[in-house]
């Protein structure tokens, strides 16, 4: 069992950073994606527009699973010979995809409820564009987007136990291997879920945080 | 300059005075509706102008041009003597374009707006709304744009409101800072749209003192309001706008006393009516 608790360690690292990494990857794919929606540029809406609703009508797995075996097959013709693609980088790639797919959607709203006259002072001032939207825009949409952002949050450090499903040892794949050699599966399975209960509160207190931050402030 | 832009453009295209604003022939469609039909209207460097008018008669359209929030379908503008780079509406590109977008940036930090809903952002202090536009358009440096900030604040009477955010600040004195955040940019136009119109009566008195103030510093203004009794006061001259078209315009004293056009002396007569 000892040998468990170093695994257990070693998989909570890596549902972090398999979560930390996609998640602020995916936050820019997201905010790059909004921007290109909100764009005038009708084509460049048309490409965004397929992906966000593409992505987010398939199961999250069979995005996993399209990437990591997808992008074995098309690496190994492309070099000739069989290369596998390593889990964690799948992993994070297939997240990426689909954070920046459900962002995209909750900052295209927030930057669409900011008033237009805010933005059309600071045009009016002379501002430039990257200026507008780093200091007004950015900070303003932030407050409407932060509550469906945090939930978003959640739902991420929840999908990443997705990827135990290509071998990737995170907490679900130590659990379910653990679960299987121990004949344990019930005190296994409660480990990783109080593993993944602390990750969620965590997540909680910092979007807490966060929102306090960016409210109004002088209640 | 002028002998430059002379011979680079066609006669109608040059600019009738160096200073101010000179508008010529903007049209402006919005969905179905023809919102300016071929607006003309100078702004002397020094003038003080009233743009009035009901409702949808496009006067708060025209005064977006000229900074060119709104981009006219038709026209030539100049701004301080400059002609701004427009490509109009065409057949095959239904939107106008801005083909300078340097010279725009340009032009409008040299030009002050003052809107009807204030739009001040609400995530930031009085005192940094006011130097915003100073640290990042005039590259001002944090401290001095923070002592010109406090001076234009000081200038409207919101001295002790440095530190408030626009929500702990009644409708009046949020007015009061977006003329501040205006004036801290030390531009050479003022555009004023409605800025009154948004406010509970008894707000209003502290905005048009501020206003009337600033009118006696020989600024160049160009102010769209309802207040008639106020325009009347510190307008140098006045323009009356229908239906999209500058249906009447002339220097103050004639315009308010000695009304020609029918459609301003009803507008004028209802004005009175409501205020007797």
């Amino acid at each position: 069992m000892d040998g468990f608790v170093l695994q257990f360690v070693e998989g909570l690292k890596t549902t972090v950073l398999l979560a930390l990494i996609s998640g602020a990857l995916g936050m820019v794919v997201g905010l790059l994606a909004a921007a290109a929606k909100l764009s005038r540029f009708a084509p460049l809406r048309v490409v965004v527009g397929a992906y966000t609703t593409i992505v987010r009508g398939v199961p999250e797995l069979l995005i996993i699973l399209l990437i990591y075996f997808g992008g074995t097959v098309a690496i190994s013709s492309f070099f000739g010979r069989y290369v596998e693609i390593n889990a964690f980088s799948a992993g994070v790639l297939a997240l990426t995809i689909v954070f920046g797919a459900y962002t995209a959607e909750i900052f295209r709203g927030a930057v669409l409820s900011i008033s237009r006259g805010q933005i059309e002072a600071a045009r009016s001032l002379g501002l430039h564009p990257w200026q507008t939207w780093l200091l007004i825009i950015l900070p303003l949409m932030m407050r409407i987007a932060l509550p469906a952002l945090g939930n978003q949050w959640f739902s991420l450090i929840k999908e990443t136990s997705l990827i135990s499903i290509v071998g990737l040892t995170d907490i679900m794949r130590v659990a379910a291997v653990g679960a299987g050699s121990m004949r344990a599966p019930l005190t296994f399975y409660l480990a990783a879920s109080a593993l993944y209960l602390f990750l969620t509160s965590l997540a909680l207190v910092v979007f807490n945080l966060l929102e306090r931050h960016f409210a109004v402030r002088g209640h | 300059m002028r002998a430059a832009m002379a011979s680079s453009l066609p006669e109608s295209q040059i600019a009738p005075a160096a200073g101010g604003v000179q508008a010529r022939g903007i049209e402006k469609r919005l969905g179905n509706i023809e919102v300016l039909r071929g607006v003309n209207l100078d702004v002397a460097a020094g003038e003080i102008l009233a743009i009035l008018g009901s409702s949808g008669s496009g006067k708060s359209t025209f005064l977006r041009c000229v900074n060119l929030l709104t981009l006219p379908d038709q026209g030539d503008i100049w701004v301080h003597g400059e002609h701004l780079r427009l490509r109009p509406v065409s057949e095959d590109d239904s939107a106008p374009r801005i083909l300078d977008h340097d010279q725009v940036r340009r032009v409008r930090a040299s030009i002050g707006m003052v809107f009807q809903s204030f739009n001040l952002w609400p995530h930031m202090t009085a005192l940094e709304n006011v130097s915003a536009g100073p640290v990042l358009v005039n590259r001002l440096t944090r401290k001095a744009a923070a002592e010109l900030g406090r001076r234009y604040l000081a200038k409207v009477g919101l001295s002790d409101k440095a530190g408030s955010y626009p929500r702990h600040l009644s409708g009046g004195q949020q007015q009061r800072v977006a003329i501040a955040r205006a004036l801290a940019m030390e531009p050479k136009l003022l555009l004023f749209d409605e800025p009154t119109s948004a406010l509970d009566p008894e707000l209003v008195g502290e905005v048009l003192r501020v206003m009337t103030a600033l009118a006696g510093e020989g600024r160049t203004m160009m102010i769209v309001t309802h207040e008639v009794a106020f325009a009347r006061e510190v307008s140098s001259r006045a323009a009356f706008m229908h239906q999209g078209r500058i249906e009447e315009e002339g220097s103050s004293r004639e315009f308010f006393s000695n009304p020609a056009s029918p459609g301003l002396r009803r507008f004028l007569a209802a004005h009175d009516e409501r205020h007797s």
